[in-house]
């Protein structure tokens, strides 16, 4: 039973910090590369000003890779922490 | 279509899907194929755009009455059976609204750099609501929002508030959504405004009322591939005309740095209208101007934080995520759903572009900007539109020529109008009109069953009458589903609401009383019931004071938080109040933390059991 437990306790330490590390990313390209728009303007990316090209399209595709990873990433800290559901 | 009624045999429709699907997205391109011929001899615009509409509505109803059903499991949770890949068809279509398709590429194309940060949040809430809810609410097995929050932190005030906030934000979306079901099949269908919110309402309710969360899945998962066709068709066709290539999202940036100087040529921010149009706008903020101030900046991230925590908690968003038959489906499923939603919305802004470059660029034989007054009034788009009140063409300084300050159009048709500002054939705008419509009633279908099943499961089941049977209670939610959709349109057709102000009021009435409480019920044990009470209620409170301070009250916003960002008040005093008073209470009881841990984990039983 102490093993159930400690297995538990390891799992949901890994699956905040996976949860931890996915918001700070979503935080940068959800607000940080944001504020500074008009400086990333200046940079030219596939013909884009750079700021207008991160809202446009930048940030979207970073979010939609990001989960297809997070969701990865989950499925095999539950696998490993035997915690994944039976199939 | 006789694979759609092998509803009951649900191995092989599950395993069909692809197919069955496959063979309906071939039907329809070859639908639009046929309008396109009868075009070409001659049939009117007015009978393409209605059979387009009628056509559509009539198909998800046939869904929607195939997929009826008398189980709770099925009727609540589609059975909990339905695929990540499709249940992400389904969430897009249940999230794109009518202001997404319709307004969010005339916003880009009035407001510039400003207006993308609703393309950024309403993509980036998916990241929270992958990482902190979708998979812990799956393994908990509710069949609504407020039957988390009710068994959680116990108690019927606890579901009861829920239930309130839920009701407050899905209803103030729902009229703006028949309000755009109603003025859209009110053009397509060539009837009074008022007739077609209730003609859109019946085509909403025949899709959700026999088979509930089932029929509204299957019919989404629909809509869907019909609103993607409409929106990228006519992009890929405007871009393809002016030499951008078949994908026009990758390669505009040359168009955005045209718009620039075509921006210089045409004086844009330096001629300003001579009066004002109600409810229209002339170009006079620059394509790529992003914020230059701390108060601009921090409007921006804060339309962004709001749109985003609001995604998070809209229990129609929420609920979709209960259907999959497992918790890492769920979590798939969430990435799926983003991945639909992108395609349009990387594509708005492109949209947006390409409109705004055939209108300035003189180059362009479509272009308005610098034309002779004469010209402009001669071309049929700007006459019909003209007609309708929703375009206005004046030669204010008297000198025959048609400038920036002299055009105006209104932004939530902007995309409506776009194909026949490119002069595309009329057969693309009926398709348009199509894909809105599927929008908004898709939107509108989520919404509604969330309302309706909130008050026929927590309401009514579990604190009015527990002892009801199945067939009562689904009785109770049709009677219900029926009735709010009737109240809907009632609102809709006193037409109280512009169709975006209430789309983001939604957002931020939904974080401000339910984010918190929501995270923080699986993310932190020691919230318990008192908190999570003067969380929902503070939080609610706060926010609706701030909106009516500002709106109404004559207030002057905080940092240029204006009523579209009340939510940031909201929640944040909803955050405040939640840990304030958890902490001044007990903690919760060793079976309630147990709980906890177990919907931390996706292994084993969902806690609440397969029916209850």
């Amino acid at each position: 039973m102490s093993t159930a437990v400690s297995d538990r306790e390891v799992h949901w330490q890994r699956t905040r910090n996976l949860m931890i590390v996915h918001l700070v990313i979503w935080f940068i390209f959800a607000y940080v590369v944001h504020w500074f728009a008009q400086d990333l303007n200046k940079i030219t990316f596939l013909d884009f000003p750079l700021g207008f090209y991160m809202a446009a399209q930048g940030s979207l595709i970073v979010f939609v890779v990001q989960l297809f990873f997070f969701s990865k990433q989950q499925e095999k800290i539950d696998r490993e922490c035997g915690m994944a559901e039976d199939e | 279509m006789a694979m759609f009624g092998d509803f009951s045999s649900k191995g092989g429709f599950i395993a069909n899907l692809p197919k069955i699907y496959g063979i309906y997205t071939g039907g329809f391109i070859v639908f639009i194929f046929l309008m396109a011929i009868l075009e070409q001899m001659g049939l009117s615009a007015d009978t393409i755009g209605l059979l387009f509409v009628g056509f559509t509505i009539v198909i998800y109803a046939v869904i929607g009455w195939l997929s009826r059903t008398m189980q709770l499991d099925a009727y609540y949770v589609a059975g909990r059976q339905v695929p990540p890949v499709f249940n992400g068809m389904a969430t897009a279509a249940d999230w794109m609204s009518g202001a997404s398709f319709v307004a969010m590429a005339g916003g880009i194309y009035v407001g510039g750099h400003p207006y993308l940060a609703f393309v950024v949040g309403w993509t980036g809430g998916y990241v929270l609501v992958a990482t902190l809810m979708a998979p812990y609410l799956r393994k908990f097995g509710c069949y609504t929002v407020p039957d988390f929050i009710g068994t959680r932190y116990g108690g019927n005030f606890a579901r009861l508030c829920a239930v309130i906030v839920l009701v407050v934000a899905s209803f103030t979306y729902v009229t703006a959504q028949i309000n755009a079901t109603g003025t859209i099949a009110s053009r397509a269908l060539l009837i009074p405004f008022e007739v077609g919110v209730w003609v859109g309402l019946a085509g909403i309710l025949l899709c959700s009322m026999l088979g509930g969360m089932r029929a509204v899945t299957w019919t989404q998962v629909a809509q869907y591939i019909v609103l993607i066709i409409a929106y990228l068709v006519p992009v890929i066709w405007m871009s393809n005309k002016q030499g951008f290539g078949v994908i026009p999202q990758l390669v505009y940036g040359d168009a955005v740095q045209r718009i620039a100087e075509l921006e210089q040529l045409h004086q844009v921010g330096v001629l300003k209208p001579a009066e004002a149009v109600a409810g229209m706008s002339a170009l006079v903020v620059k394509h790529n101007a992003p914020a230059d101030t701390f108060v601009a900046n921090w409007r921006f991230v804060t339309l962004v934080a709001c749109m985003m925590l609001g995604t998070a908690s809209l229990p129609h968003i929420l609920m979709r995520y209960f259907t999959t038959p497992s918790v890492r489906a769920a979590r798939s499923s969430v990435a799926w759903s983003l991945f639909f939603i992108f395609l349009l919305y990387f594509t708005a802004p492109a949209l947006a572009t390409f409109t705004k470059l055939q209108i300035l660029d003189p180059n362009l034989a479509t272009s308005v900007i610098g034309k002779s007054i004469a010209d402009v009034n001669a071309l049929t788009w700007v006459q019909k539109w003209s007609a309708v009140g929703f375009l206005k063409v004046m030669d204010a300084n008297g000198d025959g020529i048609v400038q920036i300050n002299e055009f105006f159009i209104r932004a939530d048709v902007v995309v409506l109008a776009t194909p026949e500002i490119a002069g595309l054939p009329y057969v693309i705008s009926g398709l348009v009109a199509a894909g809105g419509m599927a929008a908004a009633m898709s939107t509108a279908d989520g919404l509604l069953l969330a309302i309706a099943n909130a008050l026929s499961h927590d309401l009514y089941y579990k604190m009015i009458d527990p002892k009801a049977d199945t067939k009562r209670r689904l009785i109770v939610a049709r009677v219900l589903l029926i009735a709010i959709g009737a109240a809907g349109a009632l609102v809709a057709s006193l037409r109280l609401t512009g169709i975006l102000g209430a789309v983001a009021w939604a957002f931020c009435f939904a974080m401000s009383g339910l984010f918190f409480p929501l995270v923080l019920g699986v993310w932190w044990k020691r919230a318990n019931r008192a908190g999570a009470i003067a969380g929902m209620i503070v939080g609610l409170g706060a926010g609706t004071w701030y909106l009516y301070a500002v709106k109404w009250g004559g207030m002057k916003p905080w940092w240029g938080m204006d009523d579209l960002r009340f939510g940031m008040v909201g929640a944040a005093a909803s955050l405040v109040a939640m840990v304030v008073v958890s902490l001044l209470t007990p903690a919760p009881d060793k079976e309630t933390q147990d709980m906890v841990d177990e919907i931390r984990i996706p292994k084993g039983e969902t806690y609440l059991g397969s029916t209850h």
